[in-house]
Formats: C-alpha cells, structure tokens, sequence
C-alpha cells in the first residue's frame, strides 16, 4: 500500500515547559522519508527533549507531532548504561530489537562493524563501542525513520567522520529519512540535508551551509566557531603559511596541488 | 518424612521457582528497596484481609502492595526527596501503620511473631494451594512478557520507543511482587522476604553470562537455602525462617570469594 503522506514527522508549534521553564518554544519541524535532518545547539537547548516530545516520550504543553502511519523507528536514545548487575552479551542486547532472517542481521552486524565484539559483555565494550551497537540495533528494525541522539558522542574524531558516512551511506541504501542531534556542524555538514539550530527556539533552518552564515548561528555559537567552520569549507580561498599565515591563493587547486606533489 | 516437613519443603521450594527470577529483574531494576517496601506493607494488607474477612490474606496484601506502589509514584511526582528517601519512608511507615492497625484487633487472634518472622514448619495444605495458584499464575505471565520486561528494564525510553506497552508492564510487574510477597511471607516473614528475592539472586550473578541464567541460577540457590535452613532448623531447632536466609547468606559469601566466571572472555 501506498503511503500518501509526504513527511514521516511533521511536527507543528511543539512547545515543551518543565519547571515554569519552555525549553521548547513553538518548534515547527518536518522529516521527509530519505531526508536527513539534523538538529544543531548548545546545551540545554532542548535537542532531546525535541527528540523524545517526537517519539511521545515527552508530553507536549501545546502543538502536535504526526507520524506517518506504518512507521517502524528505529531509535537510538543519547546514552544507555546497562545496569552491572544483569549479564548481558552483546548478541542478546542486539536480539532484543526483535526478529530478523539470520543473514541479514549478519549483514548489519557486518556493516556497522558490530560482528568482532558480538559475543562480548556489554559492560566490557568501549563508549565508541556501544554507540555502534545501538546503531545497529536500530537498523535491524528495518527502520523507515532512523532517531539519533548524538549518535558520535564517545567517538573518536576518525571515528567520527566514518560514523556520519556510514549514516550517510545507510540512508543512500535504505531510503530511510534520519533525525539526528549533534553537537558539530562541522563533522555532519556533507551528510545532512537540512539544519535545524535550536536554541529553546528555532535559531534558523536550512541547508547546512546557509545556516551556517547565518547571524542567528553565529550569534549563537560564537564567530570563533562560525569563523572556523567558513574557513573549514572556504579553504580554498587561502592557503597557509608554514608560520600558520593566511595567504591568498589556492582558488586553482590543480596549480597550488602541483609545487609540493607527495611521492 | 513428617507431613509438616514435606508441607514446609513444598512450600519454600515453590516460593522460590518465582522468586529466583522476580529477584533477578529487582537486581536488574534496581528495586531492592522497593522489595523490602512492599514486603513491610503487607502486614498492613493482613489487617486489610482480616478486616474484610477474606478467607486468605492473598487478597488484602495484593491491594494493599499495589496500593503502596501507586502511592510511591504519586510521592515521586509531588516532591523533590530522592527514591531511597522516599522509600525508605513508605517501607517503616507502612510497616508501623500495619503493626497499629492489627492492635486494635483484639477479638482477632494473630499470631504477629508468625507473620513477621515466618512460620514455614505450620504450612498447611490450603497455604500450599494459594503459594502454587502463586507460582502458576506468576510463571504464565513471566513467561509471556519476558522479553519485553528485559528490554524495558535495560532502557525504558528505548523500549517505549519500539512500542512496548511500559506502563501496563510495570503494573503486571508491581502485581507480580505482591504476589510473591503474600506467598513468601508464610515461609520467611515480613522482615525476611526481601533477603528471599534479592540474595539468592545477587549469588547468582557471580556464575551467569546471560539473564536466563542468572534466574535459574537464583531458583537453584534459592532451592538450596531452603533445603539446608529447613535442615539446619530440624537440626539445632533453630527459626526456619532466618536460617533459610543465614544459609543463602553463606552461598552469597562463597560466590563472591569464587573467581568471577561471568567477566572471563572465551
């Protein structure tokens, strides 16, 4: 059957109040299937708690969240600590997602790079660790909507980079629309689609780099930052001095390439 | 063997089939306190039972457990006092408003020494059809929700994100407990039950890899502190009850100086 709706998520006028304090102030927000939108803010902004009033873990003070009908979420919370006392392996925590043909799931294993610690305790795996495995719990749903929180935290910044292409990658494969939250605009500009920045409101939306620009961001995070992102994406404007100098140059990459070519 | 031997064997063993794994999922929980909660409010579901004047006391410390357990969310959501604050309160103010509440029964006669330390010897058979109706019912519903009560009980977000129904979870599982309580409390007495869920349990966590195992292992060792505190009973005419804990006491001490086995990697 055909789903006639065009968003997975579409939320309007989502406003959260805990404690006589909004910490979500009327926040319009869509997903669309294979779209990945990613929400961007400081702490306390309300990131996750936009995230759960989304998956119904929060009751909203006003506004509304629809979900496509026939939705399966595949959901991957911001941290989860298994308590010491339950002895629990890798391989059952992964189970408990629910059932899936042996060959596939061997597949996602494979593709998150889950398989090598399958058979290990959950208490003895690294943070990086455990965040690939909820990942990977979460697509072996077979998801249609992927939701996570600060999927790259306890990741190394390598580690990082791989992790967004692989939520990249999974997205281009599956078709599956992806709501994120992350702290670095930097690591997830080329894998996102559209930018959210939250700020108990909403900062401003858009496509990543416009957002980046905008005076709301740079306000927010500060011109170090918003500086630094320009000329993480602008770097082909300038180059830099071995004394760390700006100089001009560089917008022909082939002729700058070619006075220090490697081996 | 004695009739009221076999009654007491009967009894213990069966209490345990369900409390190795309702003590397993406390553990896992966190709700050993919450145990020892509901196990001091159900003296006050003794008076509710005899005031009713149901037949078995079953009845009056189910509502009166299930009861607590509600009041303790409503406590939650209305002040700022931490859980093993609160807890603490509801579990010696329950059991003083129980102890209050079964003075005033003076044309009653209740043996309050049976009920707070257990009189596992004075089984009789209708106590050993109530602990298997116990038993019956808990298993069928363990069974059923096993998995969705594990997954809850790693993180509850994540499993209410996946669909699970939490709340009528947690409520079969509050049910579960007063169950056992009222079950347990004929064979180590109030003031004991909670050691009957959570040590067992905690001696079993040393040997087990998986949570099945864990729960197993907990009925095993819950079976074996009730075969030797009975024996220890007979033999020194020492309190059933409290020797049936000293002995999962000791299977507790010995797994602890075990080297762990659960942390070895293959």
């Amino acid at each position: 059957m055909l789903d006639t709706a065009k968003f997975l998520i579409e939320a309007q006028g989502v406003s959260v109040k805990a404690d006589g304090r909004m910490i979500i102030d009327h926040v319009d927000l869509t997903v669309s299937p294979s779209e990945i939108v990613t929400l961007i803010g400081p702490n306390g902004a309300g990131k996750t708690t936009l995230i759960k009033s989304v998956l119904g873990l929060r009751k909203l003070t006003a506004g509304s969240v629809h979900i496509r009908p026939h939705t399966v979420i595949g959901y991957m919370p911001q941290r989860l600590t298994v308590d010491p006392n339950l002895p629990l392996t890798v391989r059952r925590f992964i189970g408990l997602a629910g059932k899936m043909a042996k060959g596939k799931r061997q597949s996602v294993l494979d593709e998150v790079g889950v398989l090598p610690i399958v058979d290990s305790s959950i208490h003895d795996i690294s943070g990086g660790e455990m965040q690939r495995v909820l990942l990977a719990r979460a697509l072996l749903r077979d998801p249609d909507l992927l939701v996570l929180d600060e999927p790259a935290q306890a990741v190394d910044i390598n580690g990082q980079a791989e992790l967004y292409q692989l939520i990249s990658a999974i997205r281009a494969e599956r078709g599956c629309g992806v709501l994120m939250v992350s702290h670095d605009l930097h690591l997830v500009m080329s894998a996102t689609d559209k930018v959210l920045c939250l700020n108990n409101h909403l900062c401003c939306v858009g496509h990543p780099e416009a957002v980046s620009k905008d005076p709301n961001y740079v306000e927010l995070f500060g011109p170090q930052v918003a500086d630094s992102l320009a000329l993480y994406h602008h770097h082909h404007d300038h180059e830099h001095a071995v004394d760390g100098h700006i100089v001009p140059g560089g917008s022909d990459d082939e002729a700058s390439h070619e006075g220090h070519q490697h081996g | 063997m004695d009739d009221f031997i076999f009654y007491a064997l009967a009894a213990g063993l069966g209490v345990t089939i369900v409390a190795g794994p309702l003590g397993s999922f406390i553990l896992w929980r966190r709700m050993s306190f919450f145990g020892d909660t509901l196990a001091h409010a159900s003296l006050l579901g003794v008076a509710l039972g005899l005031l009713l004047g149901v037949s078995d006391l079953t009845v009056g410390v189910v509502i009166v457990c299930v009861g607590a357990a509600a009041f303790l969310v409503v406590l939650q959501n209305r002040t700022r006092l931490g859980n093993d604050a609160l807890l603490g309160i509801l579990s010696h103010g329950t059991l003083a408003v129980g102890l209050v509440a079964i003075s005033f029964m003076d044309n009653v006669r209740l043996d309050l020494i049976g009920f707070l330390f257990g009189d596992i010897l004075s089984v009789t058979m209708t106590d050993l059809a109530w602990i298997y109706a116990t038993v019956g019912i808990t298993v069928i519903i363990l069974s059923k929700i096993w998995r969705p009560l594990l997954s809850m009980t790693i993180h509850e977000d994540l499993a209410r994100a996946e669909g699970i129904q939490v709340t009528r979870l947690n409520l079969l599982f509050m049910i579960m407990i007063a169950l056992v309580v009222a079950a347990a409390m004929k064979v180590v007495g109030i003031l004991l039950i909670a050691a009957l869920l959570i040590v067992p349990a905690s001696a079993a966590r040393h040997y087990a890899k998986t949570p099945e195992q864990m729960a197993g292992m907990a009925v095993v060792i819950g079976a074996f502190s009730v075969v030797g505190g009975l024996a220890l009973s007979l033999a020194y005419d020492t309190p059933a009850g409290p020797s049936i804990v000293v002995i999962a006491l000791v299977l507790f001490l010995i797994s602890a100086l075990m080297p762990d086995v659960s942390r070895q990697h293959q």
